[in-house]
């Protein structure tokens, strides 16, 4: 079992958490846990309560669409330092894709309803970590975006 | 090809083409092929990033980056996507069939420039062909370059060029290559995503690094700006542009590109000399 002194030291090396305040950092370790997934080993499943948000350590995700007929559609994969799910934080909390790990991934996940009910207390942590999060969630948009333009096809 | 035998000092008359056979024809993807053509003697002069105008008779002409090894002016490569008339008599030529060639024509990737920089390729689709004898020139030469990054995104796995040559290079423990696809399946074990994506993981120092961009114009721009965010400086991005070339030196003006031609001027441009023209909407 990690302690929760160990836990704020593996959030803080995640790049999520660069440059936040420890005594925030130390809260938000508080709903934390260390995991890990084999390779092939789902992670969410789309329409599944979305109990946890994740931030990767090490390791590879794909995050797919499941398509009746056909295997997992993957939308995008991600990496060290990234993050990922955001259904926590929006009704009615349920996944919205499926993750899947392509590798050994390490993650640190934060649940859900914990994190939920520390923000409600404290707005300013709130703010914090909404700050931090809603740039990752643009880019991700813009990317998608940008992947829809299919760039690559035949003129 | 008497009188075309080096960039520096090309044909006597550059709209005179010269019949060249085709000595090798070889299907990359469903939609483009290789060929390569016996230049005689005494071989092919070219420099990384410059084009031929390659001639079917009664067909017509198109402009086509050399894709092959500039140490190597025995073998005269071009890869190229069937997408028009030209290119799709092109693709019905076989081996020992002649092709008219002008060229080669048009600036070069900046490889001189680079010596004791990190170089950083980023291609998009076919825009890995232009780029390729700039890969073939660092890694002959690879003790002159720092880190040396291959990024290549295409729109799905079955799209990926050159995927074989993608592989070799990954196994150099001096390159470090990544690919990633628009589209793919569980079967594809490779990224998803888009080729900006591949920018945040490439370890370089963009304060001393020349990148060397090609692919679609929308793939460049979004390259470009996240380039910029990493510290990129504008003088140290090249992209090589595409327009519509006829003559090839400047003439007849269809590959005008503002106040400059595409053919004569570029087609490949450091981001800082054409920033202003990519802004203009519909150019």
């Amino acid at each position: 079992m990690v302690k929760v002194d160990g836990l704020d030291k593996l959030l803080a090396e995640h790049p999520f958490f660069d440059g936040m305040d420890e005594s925030y950092r130390k809260t938000l370790a508080g709903c934390a846990r260390n995991e890990r997934f084999k390779p092939g080993e789902m992670i969410a499943q789309e329409g599944k309560p979305a109990e946890r948000f994740y931030f990767i350590r090490t390791g590879a995700v794909s995050l797919e669409f499941h398509v009746p007929g056909h295997d997992g559609l993957v939308l995008e994969t991600l990496h060290d330092g990234d993050i990922f799910g955001w259904s926590w934080m929006v009704e009615p909390y349920e996944w919205s894709y499926d993750i899947c790990a392509l590798e050994l991934t390490r993650v640190i996940s934060l649940d859900g309803a914990c994190l939920r009910k520390k923000l409600k207390k404290d707005h300013a942590l709130g703010f914090e970590l909404y700050s931090r999060f809603m740039p990752v969630m643009a880019k991700r948009l813009y990317r998608t975006r940008q992947q829809l333009t299919d760039m690559f096809a035949k003129k | 090809m008497p009188d075309q035998t080096t960039s520096d000092a090309p044909y006597a008359d550059p709209m005179v083409p010269d019949l060249l056979p085709i000595t090798l024809r070889r299907k990359e993807l469903d939609d483009t092929f290789t060929i390569e053509l016996d230049p005689g003697k005494p071989g092919f002069h070219f420099q990384p990033g410059q084009f031929n105008m390659l001639y079917v008779f009664g067909v017509g002409e198109v402009p086509i980056s050399i894709s092959g090894d500039p140490a190597n002016p025995g073998k005269l490569v071009h890869t190229i996507r069937n997408v028009g008339a030209v290119t799709d008599a092109l693709s019905k030529l076989k081996k020992g069939d002649q092709v008219g060639v002008r060229g080669p024509f048009g600036s070069a990737w900046p490889v001189i420039e680079a010596d004791g920089h990190d170089v950083v390729i980023i291609a998009g689709g076919i825009g890995l062909a232009p780029l390729r004898p700039a890969i073939e020139h660092v890694l002959a030469n690879r003790e002159h370059f720092g880190r040396f990054v291959i990024l290549y995104g295409a729109r799905s796995p079955e799209d990926v060029l050159y995927m074989k040559q993608l592989q070799q290079w990954r196994g150099r423990l001096d390159t470090y290559v990544d690919v990633t696809v628009d589209h793919a399946d569980r079967s594809w074990a490779g990224n998803v995503g888009v080729v900006p994506r591949l920018i945040e993981r490439a370890d370089f120092d963009p304060h001393h690094t020349k990148v060397m961009i090609c692919g679609p114009e929308i793939m460049m721009r979004f390259t470009i700006k996240e380039l910029v965010q990493r510290g990129m400086e504008k003088d140290d991005i090249f992209v090589s542009m595409e327009r519509n070339m006829k003559c090839a030196i400047g003439h007849c003006g269809h590959c005008q590109f503002g106040g400059k031609f595409i053919c004569k001027d570029g087609p490949v441009f450091a981001y800082s000399q054409i920033e202003d023209l990519l802004q203009v909407r519909g150019l």
